[in-house]
């Protein structure tokens, strides 16, 4: 195939820690059947060539936390006929969103000695708050192969099979004892989305919820459950803000514990 | 001279973590200013840290960086440990160990061939590197998949694993489950020693500085997560003395801080300071395979930085396989921990070079405050200093060449600047 009928994919940051895009480079099984199947046209983690667009696919990793990102994230939209977020940042705001819920200045002051050269928004929010957004991949780190899945469907035009049903689907795939019932440890798992492949409670730990809420999250019977198991509010509030605490049903639920 | 100016300037560095400019200004030959800009948007981690219960520091930290989370997670666990008191367990020290060997392998695998590599073989990306030395990518992969299935094992996933906890980790591995890997860790150390034989090859700028080398420092082992900070200048200090010792600025250019050695300035932490203190340390088949190429300590050159990356390959691959023949599973995989009042430092050797955590903690275990001093804000004020000496070297040089070669002299130090606040963009100014 010539480079000119392969797909364009661009790899673009915002505030995040890169762990999404790395996840790509670390593909390792599946990197250079990828890069022969599509053009990869903007990438800067892996190169210099960075090309213009148009593109056929833009990945974004990252959540706006800047004028300047405001900014940006229109113009790739823009340049994009597919635009699809990577990771928890892109879908919720990522862990920095945890300033949403106190004031950035005095976290500047707290963390910088020149206050005055910082520039940033109040909020840490996702893409899909200020573009339209064609798919969002969950994860805190996103799952390699559901992100080769991405492309490939994204590439043929169908739609990826993620799928959207719990963590506890993936517990019982693996034939991981219930560490809720059997030894009473606070799981986010009944409200998380599944794709990580349920390794927490694998590893003796509860979930803590890196995929974000599931479609139908009953959020405030898994709080009900956290208290049942003599977890106080505080700590209900601090499980769900995390890495997808702006998630509506996630913020929710934490501010319904929040009594600060 | 003449006046003559110009201007070196890259705005997107590539093939580093995070994002960065490098813009140098030149009269002649003359460097008249260097900046490495860091525009990456800040992440305030060690703001949202207060008021987070200590057992869940290791997730949140973790989260700084994509690329070396494990590092984040040691620093975070030994600093809480020593502030509330608690002893580990021999064998949780040595999956610890193994736990960083993983990272270093995969980091490493990741920096030497498909972030450094294509600048000494002349190539934009690996990809395109690929397409002219399929044979060495695909070794590259597969030994960066060893590490990745070292940390997967051990930590359940490669980026942002969830195991490790204050005290230890939530489970530990059985002795079979580690000596399913010694296979492929044999090959991995084979590939290594045919990676420093590989990297010694390619051709260096003959470029030398006089560098402050600081790392950590261990009676009996090459360092990661334990012993004392040292330097080729007399340093001798443990990580409580850290903050006496170094202090970090607040550049306008950058929204990374850069941390200043009192009264000596700049300073380097990272392979080459490792290499330079601890070279008796390595095991042999490291040593062995540095001395086979000719490299011994010290090494002044950072772009030779590329070998000592593989030589610590070397040593990663086989320090995992001592640790695999000598492992017992300990008896619990936690310590017990008990919550108190108190303040707690650590230092390890994350892949790119010294990470500093501070944390004091209440008597219901939240923290109160919390530092961290990644490594790139540690060499950040270092890489400038040698972009000012190197590009007086290259300022006659056709621009594209020269800009090349600067950006080449940033990535020597495999700047992680989402870590430290987290690209790179190189600019030269002839004015």
């Amino acid at each position: 195939m010539s480079s000119k009928t392969k797909p364009r994919i661009g790899v673009f940051k915002f505030a995040s820690c890169d762990g999404c895009q790395l996840s790509l480079l670390d593909a390792e099984d599946h990197l250079l059947a990828v890069a022969d199947a599509i053009e990869i046209a903007y990438f800067p983690e892996a190169s210099r060539t960075m090309s213009k667009g148009p593109y056929d696919i833009a990945l974004v990793e990252g959540s706006i936390t800047t004028h300047h990102d405001a900014h940006r994230i229109q113009e790739i939209r823009r340049q994009s006929k597919k635009l699809v977020t990577i990771g928890a940042c892109a879908t919720s705001g990522g862990i920095q969103a945890l300033r949403n819920w106190r004031d950035v200045d005095e976290f500047i002051r707290f963390v910088y000695a020149s206050p005055k050269f910082i520039s940033t928004l109040k909020l840490s929010t996702p893409i899909a708050e200020h573009v339209p957004v064609d798919f969002e991949l969950r994860g805190c780190p996103i799952n390699q192969y559901q992100l080769v899945e991405l492309i490939a469907a994204t590439v043929a035009g169908r739609r990826p099979n993620i799928p959207t049903y719990s963590v506890c689907m993936e517990c019982k795939s693996r034939e991981t004892v219930c560490v809720a019932i059997a030894r009473r440890i606070a799981c986010l798992g009944p409200v998380t989305q599944a794709g990580c492949g349920a390794i927490c409670p694998a590893f003796d730990r509860g979930c803590f919820g890196c995929y974000g809420p599931m479609d139908s999250a009953n959020t405030a019977s898994i709080s009900e459950q956290f208290r049942v198991l003599g977890q106080t509010d505080p700590q209900i509030a601090r499980a769900f803000r995390g890495f997808n605490a702006w998630a509506w049903q996630f913020r929710k639920a934490s501010e319904e514990c929040d009594h600060t | 001279m003449n006046g003559k100016t110009r201007t070196i300037r890259v705005d997107t560095l590539a093939r580093v973590e995070g994002e960065g400019a490098i813009l140098i200004k030149l009269n002649g030959d003359r460097v008249t200013d260097v900046k490495l800009r860091i525009y990456e948007p800040p992440r305030f981690f060690e703001a949202f840290l207060r008021g987070r219960h200590y057992s869940e520091v290791a997730d949140i930290t973790a989260r700084i960086c994509g690329i070396c989370p494990i590092a984040y997670q040691m620093s975070a666990v030994h600093a809480i440990e020593r502030a509330l008191g608690v002893q580990i367990d021999p064998a949780i020290r040595m999956l610890r160990r193994l736990f960083y060997c993983g990272e270093w392998i995969e980091s490493h695998a990741l920096h030497v061939y498909m972030l450094h590599a294509p600048d000494f073989l002349g190539y934009q990306d690996v990809l395109a590197m690929a397409k002219d030395h399929r044979e060495i990518v695909e070794q590259s992969l597969r030994l960066k998949k060893i590490g990745n299935h070292i940390v997967r094992v051990l930590g359940g996933r490669e980026i942002h694993p969830i195991s490790a906890t204050v005290g230890g980790f939530s489970k530990t591995p059985s002795k079979q489950q580690l000596r399913s890997m010694r296979d492929d860790l044999r090959w991995a150390l084979d590939a290594s020693i045919a990676t420093v034989k590989l990297v010694a090859g390619f051709e260096f700028p003959d470029f030398e500085q006089d560098y402050e080398f600081v790392a950590l420092a261990h009676p009996d082992e090459y360092p990661f997560n334990e012993g004392r900070l040292v330097s080729n200048r007399g340093l001798n200090i443990d990580a409580a003395e850290y903050e006496d010792h170094f202090f970090e600025q607040h550049v306008k250019h950058s929204n990374s801080l850069h941390s200043v050695h009192r009264g000596s300035g700049s300073y380097l932490v990272g392979p080459l300071a490792r290499f330079n203190l601890n070279f008796d340390k390595l095991p042999a088949p490291a040593r062995q395979a540095a001395q086979d190429v000719g490299l011994v300590p010290p090494v002044k050159n950072p772009f030779r930085s590329i070998i000592v990356r593989a030589v610590e390959l070397v040593f990663a691959c086989a320090e995992a396989l001592r640790i695999i023949e000598e492992y017992a599973p300990p008896a619990s995989a936690s310590a017990k921990v008990e919550v108190r009042r108190g303040v707690g430092q650590a230092i390890t050797e994350a892949p790119r070079g010294i990470l500093y955590h501070r944390y004091a903690v209440d008597d219901n275990g939240l923290i109160v405050t919390a530092k961290i001093v990644p490594p790139t804000s540690q060499n950040q004020k270092r890489i400038e200093d040698d972009l000012r000496d190197f590009a007086a070297q290259v300022a006659a040089w056709p621009l594209e060449e020269a800009t090349w070669k600067c950006e080449q002299a940033v990535r020597n130090y495999d700047p992680c600047i989402s870590c430290a606040t987290h690209f790179l963009r190189v600019s030269i100014e002839r004015t």
